[in-house]
Order: C-alpha cells, then structure tokens, then sequence
C-alpha cells in the first residue's frame, strides 16, 4: 500500500534523515520508534507532503502509494490524497484544532472537500463517524468548540477528522504522549480496532516500544535520523540484534515489586549538526569498539529482519 | 453569549466612566493659571474679579462643584465657554464633524491599506519586499506627522499645485491630511497584521489543515485571517479613540477646525468648561473604542466570550 525506499530530507545543508525505508500493506500496522529528535515526525511529514511547511525537502529516495511515486506528485494531486486517501493523527490534540471555529465544520471540511458533499451530507457523515469512535451525544460535540473538551475528546475528534474521507492510510504521529495514561490506552486500542475494521495501514510513530509490543505487525527503530533495525515485532523483541532497540526495550518497565527499576538510556540523541561519523549510536553504545566510531554500518539481514551495527551477528547473543 | 458578553461590558464602563469624569474635572484645577485671569481687563478691582469667580461659581467648594458639573453633563448641558463665551455644546458641534471625517477616513484609510500590505508582505515571502516593508513600517511609525505634513504640502500642494494648502472646504483638502495621519496608521496596522498572520501560520493546528488536503488559499481565507485579525482589532480599537484627539498637529498644520485644535485652544486660555467637554468627548471615543474592539473580539473568539461572563 504505501512503501518508503530509502528516503532522505534535508533542510538547506543538513541533512537530519537519509535512508529510510519501511512498507505497510491494508490491515497492518508498522511502528516507527525512536527517541524524540531520531526523526520520526519528519518522515511523517515525508509522507504527508508537508515538508515545505517546515522549510525541509526531500532529497532522495521514493514513497510509493498505489503504485505512484508521491515524491514525484505536484502539490494539487498531493492535496486530493492528504486526508482523503493519507489521514494524519498529530501528537498534541491541545493545539491540533483550529480554537475560533467549532467542532462539526472542522470534521465536516474532509467529507465536502474529498467526497465531494453538500452541508448536510457532511455533517451526516461527521455524526456518523464520531458515533463509530464511541463519541456520546455527536450532535452536540458538533456544535461545541476545541477549549470545551478533554485532551482525549479532541483527539477522537482528529481521528475522526483523518477518517473521514475513508483512507487506506492513517499516520499517528505519537498520538497518545500529550494524553493521560488510562485514555492512551483507549486510544491504541481505538485505532488498533479501526485498523482491523477498515482494513487501514496504520503508520503509529511512537517511542514506547511496549504500544508498539502490543499493535504493531512490524516495527522501525529509528536513531538519529537513520533506521538501525527493523523486522516483525515477535522477531524484534525474541531477538533485538541492534544495542539501541535492546537498550530501547530494557525501558520498558516490568514488575510491580520493590526491586523493579526504571531504566533509561545514558546520554542523547545528537542533535542534526553534531551526528557522529561511523555508527551515529557509538557515543551512547556500551559494546562499540574503534570500528563503530569510524564505519557506518551496512544492514545485516537475518530472514525478514535487519539490524544496522557492526556485531549484529553475536549482539543477540548477550541481552542488554 | 455575546449579547451576555456584551451587557456585562457595558456593566464595567460605569465605574471606568465615573473614575474618568472625576479626572477630567480635576484635572484643570491642577493646572497654574485661572480662566478669570484671561477675562479681566488690565487694572480691574478685586471687586470685579470676586463677582465674575462668583458667577462661573468657582468660589464653591470643588466638591459642590463637581456635582453641579456632572449634574449638568447628565441633561446635556455643557455650560458656556468662560473666555469664547459661546455655548460648549455649540462649539464642540461646530468642531466634531471635522474631527469625524478627518479621523474616520484615516481610519478607514490605515485599516484597509494596512491590513492589505501586512497580509501581502506575510503570504509573499520576497527578499526585497520584505526590506521595502519594514524600511515603509520603520519610517511610517517614526516619522513626525507635523514634519510629514509639511513635507507633502511642499510636494503636491505648492510644487504639483493638486491639493489645497490649507483650510476644510471641499474632499480635495482632506486628502493630504488623511494620508499623513493614515501614514504611521498604515504602518502600525501593517506590522501587527504580518506578525499575527505569521504567529498563526506557525500553529500546530495548521498542520493538521494541510493534512486535511484544504488549499494555501482557503487555509489562509478561512482560518489564519480570524487568527490574526484578534490582535489587529485590538490595535484598531485602541485607535478609535485617537480619531478624536489624535489629529491635533495636523489640524494645526493644514489648518482646519477640529476637536484636538479646540481643545489646545482651550487649555491656553484655562477655559475649563470646554477643556472638559473636549477631554470628555475624547474619553468617550476612547472607552466606545475599546468597547467595540472588545465586543469585536469575543464575537470572533469563543475562549475571550465564556471568560468574562
């Protein structure tokens, strides 16, 4: 359905995100994971188009969906798709609604512009939808404005908005990190059900592995604007072959007793213009050697997945 | 909502215009000099000076008199000019009209062009333009009107010979002083215009609008236009009330009749009926200005509307 090769962004000389490559198919989600600044969003602004909003372009690689090449599609044709056939979920249901208008007419926007119908129709369609997210009372949400409702009533709203117009891909861009835990749970589990119901491919941009332990059919961790290992998630987790995605699954925190610890990963995520030669994970690394600090490391495969680190072969081999 | 909005708005001018009147009545007994002074013949008695200062009643108690003045503010009566000796209410009728069209069409004049230049110079994103624009705001918010003025008089008045010198007869002498004041107007409206509509622009809402497959066009139309218009209303309110007042040097300048000019007139004489009135008569365009830019802004937004009631 939608499938990213090697894609690379710039903005003027830096270059924050080369060679990223994953594919979704109908009723399959990937996870794209990574810490904040490992360029996550920005390939969802890849696919959506919108990177000239934010001054970036894209400086190779293709994203194929439906057989096109959209970096290739001019902006008008670009339009039909954004929200008709690619919805996008942002991260921060806050801010994502325009404040001065009121919820029915934001929704209603999709179903006219992309289904091509009248008021009455859209808005129809708007109750509709909202029903099927488990909005009570759509009419009345429909005529209510963003600052009167909760953080995770606006973000049924987006989602709402991103399925309007009935796409075949839906991105989530960290839909859940501005939202309490009890209604993240809610809304994974919401596009997990839409995913199955609609048959969508769902692109959910995350940094907890464990949302992406319990979604996911396939998953991307991202470092520092590269992927480093991807593959399906049982493969990912049984055997993490990349130090980074062992490190990022060591976080997840197990147990309830007094001797579980929440662990971390030491140090940052380099910023754009500090990216290390060699291994951009190395400075962070516990088991790199002079190697890693002087050759980028090429994929090694291992049946449907790939790790980018120069000891994938034996890293397994020792659980972070 | 509005309509609650709006009363509860009304509500709070009581106590603004009650603060408001006790300033202005003060505030000429704060000034040196007395109106008697510009009266008096040179060598009058005491006698007669004690006879005129008992029949404008300022031998009363400030109190006393304060009543007797807004008493008299509430059934329309503004008293007579002391040294113009002419009716306040004649005077401020004769001068208003000028002040009205002089201020409303610079009105008009910097919210239009000013908003037009502002949205222009924040969608087009040239180099140059952007250069041309701020060096156009820099200058149009520095530049004194008075100096402006003289400036365009030599231009088109004495060398082209297009418009009058001076005087108010006639649309040909409103136009150079509309463009002088509408000059700093234009500028101002245009900075707070580009600003908002770039602060909009930067919303993370905007995103989700393009995600959404809507167009530059109907994005910036139908939902960064009410953004930044919210904080160029409140600019334009606070300029309401300068229509009024704000046009003294240029009245001055082009000499024509006007509020501003009368009330200068007034303060040198210490004829404090009229600077009363006058400084009333401003008070009002101001507190009517923000009312209405109040009123403006929470029919536009519904956070500012479910605030305040």
């Amino acid at each position: 359905m939608l499938s990213v090769r090697d894609l690379g962004v710039a903005f003027g000389a830096v270059e924050p995100l080369s060679g990223v490559s994953f594919s979704v198919d109908k009723g399959e989600t990937i996870g794209i994971v990574g810490e904040s600044g490992s360029g996550k969003s920005l390939t969802a602004m890849s696919v959506m188009g919108l990177l000239p909003l934010i001054g970036g372009r894209i400086t190779g690689g293709t994203i194929v969906f439906d057989g096109q090449d959209l970096t290739k599609l001019p902006e008008r044709a670009y339009r039909k798709l954004r929200g008709g056939k690619i919805g996008l979920i942002t991260q921060n249901p806050m801010t994502s609604l325009d404040p001065l208008k009121k919820i029915g007419p934001q929704v209603d926007d999709v179903a006219r512009l992309h289904l091509g119908m009248n008021a009455n129709e859209a808005r129809a369609r708007t109750e509709e939808i909202l029903g099927t997210l488990r909005i009570p009372e759509p009419a009345l949400i429909c005529d209510r404005y963003p600052h009167q409702m909760s953080g995770g009533m606006k973000q049924r709203i987006v989602i709402a908005m991103a399925l309007a117009a009935d796409p075949d891909v839906l991105i989530a861009d960290e839909p859940t990190t501005a939202l309490d835990v009890t209604v993240q749970a809610q809304i994974i589990r919401l596009l997990d059900d839409l995913v199955k119901q609609r048959d969508l491919a769902l692109v959910l941009i995350t940094h907890d592995m464990s949302v992406v332990a319990q979604t996911c059919d396939k998953v991307v961790v991202m470092y520092a604007g590269r992927a480093v290992e991807y593959g399906p998630v049982e493969a990912i987790f049984d055997r993490p072959r990349h130090p980074y995605t062992q490190a990022l699954i060591a976080c997840i925190p197990r147990g309830l007793d007094d001797t579980a610890r929440l662990t971390g990963i030491e140090g940052t995520v380099p910023t754009v213009i500090n990216y290390p030669k060699g291994c951009p994970f190395h400075p962070r690394c516990p088991r790199a050697e002079a190697i890693c600090a002087t050759d980028p490391p090429t994929f090694s495969v291992e049946g449907d997945s790939a790790a980018a680190c120069h000891f994938a072969e034996v890293a397994h081999a020792q659980p972070a | 909502m509005i309509l609650r909005y709006t009363f509860m708005r009304l509500l709070m001018l009581i106590p603004v215009s009650f603060s408001i009147s006790v300033v202005i009545f003060m505030i000429v007994y704060l000034l040196p000099g007395d109106p008697i002074d510009n009266l008096l013949r040179v060598g009058s008695s005491a006698e007669d000076r004690a006879e005129l200062v008992a029949r404008y009643g300022l031998d009363r108690n400030l109190i006393v008199q304060y009543f007797v003045w807004i008493g008299n503010m509430f059934r329309g009566e503004f008293g007579e000019a002391i040294v113009l000796r002419r009716p306040v209410a004649d005077l401020v009728a004769q001068n208003l009209p000028y002040s009205l069209t002089l201020g409303g069409l610079a009105f008009l004049f910097s919210s239009t062009v000013g908003m037009a230049l502002g949205t222009i110079s924040a969608v087009v994103r040239h180099p140059v333009l952007d250069r041309f624009m701020r060096g156009f705001i820099l200058l149009g918010s520095t530049v004194p009107g008075f100096w402006l003025a003289l400036l365009l008089i030599l231009f088109f008045s004495v060398n082209l010979g297009w418009f009058p010198v001076s005087g108010a007869g006639g649309w040909t002498s409103l136009v150079l002083p509309v463009l002088t004041i509408g000059f700093g107007g234009v500028a101002l409206v245009a900075r707070v215009t580009r600003v908002a509509l770039l602060d909009a622009q930067r919303e993370d809402f905007v995103t989700l609008l393009h995600a959404k497959g809507l167009s530059s066009g109907t994005i910036l139309l139908r939902h960064l236009m009410p953004h930044a218009l919210l904080p160029v209303v409140t600019i334009l309110a606070l300029r309401i009330g300068w229509i009024l007042g704000g046009a003294v040097t240029v009245e001055f300048v082009f000499g024509r009749p006007g509020l501003g000019s009368l009330l200068i007139r007034a303060l040198g004489q210490r004829d404090y009926p009229v600077v009363q009135a006058c400084l009333l008569m401003l008070a009002l365009a101001v507190m009517l200005g923000t009312l209405i830019g109040d009123v403006a802004q929470a029919s536009m937004d519904p956070r500012i509307r479910e605030k305040k009631t």
